[in-house]
C-alpha cells in the first residue's frame, strides 16, 4: 500500500518525511548490534511476502503484515519499513523516493500503534487469546494504513476526495484476510519459535 | 529473482559514482515533484528520455516497467479528472470533466515518469551494493545501511525458500480459492519464512561474531572521483538550474 509520486502536495511530503525520520531514528537508537541482522532478515521476509498474492473472490490481494511486523519489532518497525520502502523504490519503482516518508509513516505508524495494544496479549499463554490479538493487528494494521493513506491524499487535494473514498472501501475485504492469515501466522510463530516476540524487549509504559 | 534488472551495462551512466549520483538525484526529484508547472515537467520527462539513451538500458524491460508504473496512474486518470471544478471540456452522462482536472492529472502522470525513469538511470544504473557504500559515505546512519546491505542480500534467498515452500504445497494438492483453508496455508508459509530468517539472522551474527565484527565493517575498496564524475555533476547543475529557471520563470 503506497502512494505513487506526484500526488502528494509539498506540506504533506514534507511533514511525512519529518515524522518518519523521527521514527527512523529513535527505531535505530533501539536497535542493539545483534539486532541488526534479525531487524534486516525480517525486513527481507516481510519483503518476500509482500509479493505473495492470495486470493480473494474474483481478485487477489497482497500480504501486507506490517501489524505482525510491528509486534515483532516494536520501534524498529520505523527503520525495517524505510528499508523496505527504499528497496522497493529502487527495485522495482514502486511508490517512489519523494513519497517514502510519507509510505514509511503509511505502514510503519499502524505496526507501532499494534504494538503498544497488543505487546501484553501476545505474551499470553491462551490459544484464544494470542489468537485474537493477531485478529486485531492484521485488521487494525491495514485500516490505519488505509485511513492515513486516505486522510494524506485527502489533505492534498480536495479533489482527491473521491478516489481517497474509494481506496478505503476497496480495502475493507483486505482487512478481513490480513486479519485472518495474521491470527494464523501469529499462533503459528508462537508454537514453533516464540522467542521471535521477545527482539524488543523494553519495559512496559 | 534477479533484482538489479538495470545495473549491468558499461554505458557512462555506469561510471559516474555513486556518491554523486545520490547527491544530485535528490535535488532532482525534488524539484519535480514540487513544480506545479506542466513545461517544467516536459522538460524533465525530456532529460529523463536523454538518460536512458545514454544509460543504453534495454527498451523491453524498461517499457514493461513503465506500463507497471503507469497502472496506477491510470486509476487517477479514472476519477481526478472529474472531481475538479471548473472549465467544462466534455461531459460524459452526468459527469463532466473539466480542463483543471484534465491538466492536474497530466501534471502528476509527467512527474510520476520523469521521477521514475531518473531513478531507474540514476540509481537503478549502480549495484545495490555500491549505493550502501556510498550511503557510509553520505553520513546516513551506519545501522541502516547494515539494515539495508544484509536485507538486500538476502531477499532473493528467502524468496527461494518461498518458492519452495509454495512448491511443496501445490505438489501436495494445494490449490488456493478464498477460503479458510487457503488463508491458513498462507499464514503458515509467511509464518515459516519469518521463522527461517529469524534463525538464519542469529546464524549470521554470530559468524560476525567469529569474524571480529565490533559494529562496523571494514571498507577495502574506495571511490576515487574522476574526470567523468566532475562532467556529470557540472551537466546535473545545468539541468537543475533550467528546471528552477523554467519553474519560477513559467508558473506566475
Amino acid at each position: 500500500m503506497h502512494i505513487s509520486e506526484g500526488v502528494l502536495s509539498v506540506p504533506v511530503l514534507v511533514s511525512g518525511a519529518i515524522l518518519s525520520a523521527g521514527g527512523v531514528f529513535y527505531g535505530l537508537k533501539k536497535m542493539d548490534n545483534e539486532n541488526v541482522p534479525k531487524a534486516a532478515l525480517l525486513t527481507a521476509a516481510f519483503f518476500v511476502a509482500a509479493l505473495v498474492h492470495v486470493p480473494l473472490g474474483p481478485s487477489s490481494v497482497h500480504l501486507t503484515l506490517n501489524g505482525i511486523l510491528g509486534l515483532v519489532l516494536g520501534w524498529m518497525v520505523f527503520p525495517s519499513v524505510f528499508v523496505a520502502l527504499f528497496l522497493q523504490a529502487l527495485l522495482f519503482q514502486f511508490g517512489g523516493f519523494t513519497t517514502i516518508g510519507v509510505n514509511t509513516l503509511i505502514m510503519a505508524s499502524p505496526g507501532l500503534i499494534v504494538y503498544y495494544l497488543l505487546r501484553g496479549y501476545i505474551k499470553s499463554k491462551n490459544f484464544y487469546v494470542v489468537f485474537t490479538s493477531g485478529l486485531i493487528a492484521g485488521f487494525l494494521s491495514i485500516l490505519l494504513s488505509t485511513l492515513l493513506l486516505s486522510l494524506s491524499l485527502a489533505i492534498s487535494a480536495p479533489e482527491h476526495l473521491g478516489i481517497a473514498k474509494v481506496i478505503m472501501l476497496s480495502h475493507v475485504p483486505v482487512m478481513f484476510t490480513e486479519g485472518i492469515i495474521s491470527a494464523f501466522c501469529i499462533t503459528f510463530i508462537k508454537k514453533v519459535k516464540p522467542e521471535i516476540f521477545e527482539i524488543c524487549q523494553d519495559s512496559v509504559l | 529473482m534477479h533484482l538489479e534488472i538495470f545495473s549491468e551495462g558499461n554505458s557512462l551512466l555506469h561510471k559516474v559514482d555513486p556518491r554523486i549520483k545520490l547527491v544530485t538525484f535528490i535535488p532532482i526529484v525534488f524539484i519535480i515533484a514540487t513544480t506545479k508547472d506542466l513545461i517544467t515537467c516536459t522538460l524533465a520527462l525530456a532529460v529523463a528520455g536523454i538518460f536512458v539513451a545514454i544509460a543504453k538500458l534495454n527498451i523491453r524491460k524498461i517499457a514493461e516497467r513503465i506500463v507497471m508504473v503507469n497502472l496506477f496512474i491510470l486509476l487517477l486518470w479514472l476519477f481526478i479528472p472529474f472531481s475538479y471544478t471548473g472549465h467544462e471540456i466534455a461531459r460524459i452522462g452526468a459527469l463532466s470533466i473539466s480542463k483543471e482536472g484534465v491538466y492536474s492529472t497530466t501534471l502528476i502522470t509527467f512527474k510520476a515518469n520523469a521521477i521514475f525513469i531518473f531513478t531507474i538511470t540514476m540509481l537503478g544504473t549502480s549495484r545495490v551494493f555500491s549505493l550502501a557504500h556510498a550511503l557510509l559515505h553520505l553520513k546516513v546512519p551506519v545501522k541502516l545501511v547494515y539494515m539495508f546491505f544484509f536485507c538486500y542480500r538476502y531477499i532473493t534467498l528467502l524468496h527461494e525458500e518461498y518458492e519452495r515452500l509454495i512448491r511443496a504445497a501445490l505438489i501436495r494438492g494445494f490449490k488456493p480459492k478464498t477460503n479458510i483453508h487457503t488463508y491458513k496455508t498462507y499464514a503458515y508459509l509467511a509464518g515459516m519464512l519469518i521463522v527461517r530468517s529469524y534463525e538464519r539472522a542469529e546464524r549470521i551474527y554470530k559468524a560476525m561474531l567469529c569474524r571480529g565484527f565490533t559494529g562496523k565493517f571494514p571498507i577495502m575498496i574506495h571511490f576515487q572521483l574522476k574526470n567523468l564524475d566532475y562532467m556529470f555533476v557540472f551537466s546535473m547543475m545545468a539541468v537543475i538550474i533550467m528546471l528552477i529557471m523554467s519553474e519560477i520563470l513559467l508558473y506566475t
